[in-house]
């Protein structure tokens, strides 16, 4: 349950947010009126409609050509980030990103310094993201060797790297507040991102950028599958493994420092890490997951952009992990085999057969053919069962035909009955076990006894140790399995 | 400007918040690092910038309780949906973590931008590296001798209370129980079995980092707070092998990175008459470059060391390999080896500084060229070949190899301590054991 509450967060500044906007939307609308009541009240009405077309306008691309550089922009940033994302996530490397990400920074403000001594413009995007590359394979680098010439672990590393190289960034970026002649706007913006600012050049950078990322990277996706899945394999096959891991690092070194002026330096992790991860609830099949993060990475920023586009002062970069983040959500909750709903389906599904085996098989055992109020209580008491899931277990029988209700109008019972007053209101009906129900509860006794003789006589399990055990796996015995331990259990007392 | 002058009231407060940050995450990082959770230090101090921008909210004061609630629940919400991501969404941990964090920033970024609207002053730069240099203490004493009153209390900023709290509670909190979290970073089953929880110790350690992260962030900002949780510890367990001297000296290390950064972040641009920098972002560099010294000299796992004990290790072995070679060659009649031979066969081996060492040790002599064994040379010549012999005749006998594969072995085996059984008179070959 405590999954609700990022959703729950995640949703209600959005929502106070549209209000908001209707409230400033309002505030227009009302400015030109002669501001009688009469005319603010046709406005009212208005405003409705006017904010539906914005929305629709902005969705398909009409809104005037700076929104649409940006939603554009984002859009390819956040599909290539999600391609690449997945090769960082099978390599387990989803945090190498984020000390990769962080570690661009001082490389941001050196490039802006050296810019300047050059008497070049500082604030010339290429410049930048050349820095920005440099330290942060830099950064990546420093992971290895860390790794490689001292014991300090993989955690130990990336947040050292992180801590370290972000710490010289903003060193880097007060040396140029407080020193540099020029203005230092552009550079403060690489932290948290400002995608509102990017011009047209921009875009075209990044989108040549993104494109070609995704473009080696399903060019070479084979190559990088096999890396990711069976290294060893690789080396032994014969594939130049480390180049093609070096590779696969330059692919997300080269998105992340594309994604920074969008999203900035702290989140620009969050498009390569959250895609992925949202992607794998889905599928477990490579080809399928690249498409699917591609797919989430590029409607986030395709809807994150657009809402900060209809939000005045809302950060691009903020919105699109948002919506990110919320299409994570609604694939961990609601996956088809992966999804937590899907799995809580699944184990209560089996946690009621298991139920019924076991009332089935307590009757066979007694060898009786209904199913009295006593004994029910004593398997309900045992497995921990609640009213409501005692009831399950009996209509879920009864519709499966297992067993049938039988009305107390017999007076055989009777003595039976009154010993449960509680549930004399409705005249408890006992039931008694159909056919069916007797060749279940039998066939249950029989995997009993042929698992708990296999256990005592080949894995060595002391005959008084053996019933709980048996007890669980009794349930999940195939047929298949089920013959095979006859013919072994068979051969086994011929031998003897 | 002189670079360095301690000036009371632009220096004290924000040196002191440095420090006391410095100790806090310095001694709490010590069990962060041991239990490969430092980057749940980075995720917590992300991810508070939600909980203090809704404590703000709610409670629209920069009251330090509020705040410090707010940002507490915070880092405990993202340690618990870290770990529900992993187990219920069967996500790798790192991505879990990277997922929860990026979020919650994501979302204290948007809600910074809403109190913005209620021209609140909550700037996020200001979380991330901090305000140290607004501590300033207007009117304080001109002499050192004038803080030492009681009026010096009036004025400590509620930052610099705050984190002395924080450290003093740290200490507390590591001195008390020191005994179990090092038994719930080593062996969490154990800690089990001996009546305590090591789930508990987590929760204990989590509060902590969350709180050490609010108290600082005002004052030096999160960066900082993720290089003094990670940086010390990691330079200290570099230096030793022991959790108690690992834990004393990352607290040195980390007060000797504050004051040093600190120091540099005015000194160092004074040098060519510049403003000077942020000094947290200093305090992350000197903490970095203290780290990677310690990588390079440390006396018993640093580089410098390792390199050195393998090359006395090289030149020791061939020098054994020396006295052996003439060892054989006396055998067949030869009392003298020409020094171009040797090279011949020790190509890439460090030959010269062999000899040199084993005719400073009186064992060769080195004339013209030409190498012979002295009298105590021969003696120890004859101990090498003896063990190389030896050991040839237990791999055969006893380990079972054909006695044409043993000799690459007994090459290797015949430079240890430990000594082969004596006792047979010939090797495999056939050869005398000296």
């Amino acid at each position: 349950m405590t999954a609700l509450p990022p959703q729950s967060s995640v949703a209600s500044p959005c929502c106070d947010v549209a209000t908001r906007a209707h409230g400033s939307l309002l505030a227009q609308a009302s400015d030109p009126g002669v501001g009688t009541g009469n005319v603010l009240g046709n406005a009212l009405g208005n405003v409705r409609g006017e904010f539906l077309r914005e929305v629709i306008d902005t969705l398909l691309l009409r809104s005037g050509f700076n929104t649409n550089l940006v939603i554009i922009g984002t859009a390819l940033l956040g599909l290539a980030a999600g391609v690449v994302g997945v090769l960082a996530l099978l390599r387990k490397r989803s945090l190498t990103t984020d000390a990769l990400s962080h570690a661009t920074l001082p490389g941001i403000t050196s490039a802006f310094l050296a810019a300047g001594w050059l008497g070049l413009d500082g604030r010339s995007l290429p410049i930048l993201l050349l820095g920005a590359t440099i330290t942060g394979v830099l950064g990546v680098i420093g992971i290895q060797l860390l790794l490689r010439h001292t014991r300090l672990r993989e955690d130990a590393a990336i947040g050292i790297v992180l801590s370290v190289f972000f710490g010289a960034g903003i060193v880097g970026l007060s040396w140029i507040q407080r020193n540099a002649a020029t203005g230092s706007s552009g550079i403060n913006a690489f932290i948290y991102g400002q995608a509102a600012t990017m011009s047209r050049s921009d875009v075209l950078l990044l989108g040549v950028i993104a494109l070609l990322a995704v473009a080696v990277t399903l060019l070479l996706l084979k190559e990088f599958a096999l890396v990711c899945f069976d290294e060893s394999f690789a080396k032994v096959d014969g594939w130049p493994v480390t180049a093609i891991d070096l590779a696969m690092m330059s692919l997300v070194v080269v998105v992340t420092v594309a994604g920074l002026k969008a999203v900035g330096v702290i989140l620009v992790v969050a498009m390569l890490i959250i895609p992925a991860v949202a992607a794998r609830f889905w599928t477990e099949r490579l080809v399928p997951l690249v498409l699917l993060a591609a797919a989430i990475g590029a409607a986030s920023g395709y809807f994150g952009s657009v809402l900060s586009a209809l939000l005045p002062r809302k950060p691009a970069g903020a919105i699109i992990v948002l919506t990110a983040g919320s299409l994570f959500v609604v694939g961990m909750l609601a996956a088809p085999t992966r999804g937590v709903i899907a799995v809580a389906w699944r184990r209560f599904r089996l946690r009621l057969r298991i139920a019924g085996d076991h009332l089935l098989e307590a009757a066979q055992e007694r060898r009786e053919t209904t199913l009295g109020a006593d004994a029910l209580d004593h398997v309900a008491r045992v497995g921990g069962w609640s009213t409501a899931f005692r009831a399950l277990v009996l209509w879920t029988l009864r519709r499966q035909g297992m067993i049938e209700r039988v009305r107390r109008a017999l007076g055989g019972h009777s003595s039976e009955l009154g010993a449960e007053p509680a549930a004399s209101g409705r005249g408890l009906a006992h039931f008694r076990i159909t056919s069916a129900g007797v060749a279940r509860g039998a066939r249950l006794v029989r995997n009993h006894a042929l698992w708990e003789q296999y256990l005592i006589s080949y894995a060595d399990v002391a005959p008084t140790h053996v019933d709980w055990s048996v007890d669980q796996v009794e349930h999940v015995l195939s047929d298949a399995l089920v013959s095979e331990l006859e013919a072994a259990l068979r051969t086994r007392e011929a031998r003897r | 400007m002189t670079p360095l002058r301690f000036d009371i009231g632009l220096d004290l407060f924000p040196l002191t918040a440095a420090v006391l940050t410095a100790v806090t995450c310095g001694i709490l990082g010590n069990f962060l690092v041991l239990r490969r959770l430092s980057l749940m230090g980075d995720a917590i101090s992300h991810s508070v910038l939600p909980g203090l921008v809704i404590a703000f909210l709610i409670a629209s004061t920069r009251s330090p309780l509020a705040m410090f609630g707010g940002a507490a629940i915070a880092g405990l919400v993202t340690v618990a949906l870290v770990e529900l991501v992993k187990r219920l969404g069967r996500v790798e941990p790192g991505a879990a973590m990277g997922v929860v964090f990026s979020v919650l920033f994501a979302l204290g970024v948007l809600l910074i931008e809403q109190a913005a609207l209620r021209h609140v002053d909550l700037d996020a730069d200001c979380v991330l590296h901090g305000q140290l240099e607004t501590l300033v203490w207007y009117d304080a004493p001109e002499s050192v001798g004038g803080v030492f009153s009681r009026d010096t209390l009036a004025h400590v900023p509620r930052q610099v209370t705050l984190l002395a709290i924080m450290a003093v509670g740290s200490i507390a909190f590591v001195a008390l129980l020191f005994k179990e979290l090092r038994i719930a970073a080593f062996d969490p089953a154990l800690a089990t079995t001996q009546g305590f929880s090591a789930g508990l110790m987590h929760v204990l350690l989590m509060i902590f980092v969350a709180g050490a992260t609010v108290a600082s962030f005002e004052a030096v900002g999160s960066i900082l707070v993720i290089a003094m949780l990670i940086c010390p510890a990691a330079t200290a367990r570099l230096l030793t092998d022991r959790l108690r001297s690992q834990v004393l000296a990352s607290l040195g290390i980390a007060v000797f990175t504050a004051i040093v950064g600190y120091t540099a972040a005015s000194a160092l641009p004074a040098l060519w008459e510049k403003d000077s920098v942020s000094a947290a972002g200093s305090m992350a560099v000197v903490a970095g470059v203290v780290l990677v010294v310690a990588i390079i000299a440390s006396p018993r796992h640093g580089l410098v060391t390792r390199v050195l004990r393998r090359r006395a290790l090289a030149e020791s072995v061939a020098r054994d390999d020396i006295l052996a070679a003439l060892h054989r060659a006396a055998e067949s009649g030869r009392f003298e080896l020409a020094r171009a031979e040797l090279e011949r066969d020790f190509v890439g081996r460090p030959l010269a500084a062999a000899l040199a060492s084993a005719s400073r040790s009186g064992l060769i002599d080195v004339r013209a060229a030409r190498v012979s064994l002295t009298e105590s040379g021969r003696s120890a010549a004859a101990a090498v070949v003896r063990r190389h012999r030896l050991w040839e005749h237990y791999l055969v006998d006893e380990v079972g190899l054909a006695p044409d594969h043993t000799h690459a072995t007994a090459e290797q085996l015949e430079h240890l301590v430990a000594q082969p059984p004596s006792g047979p008179v010939t090797d495999p070959h056939g050869r005398v054991i000296p």
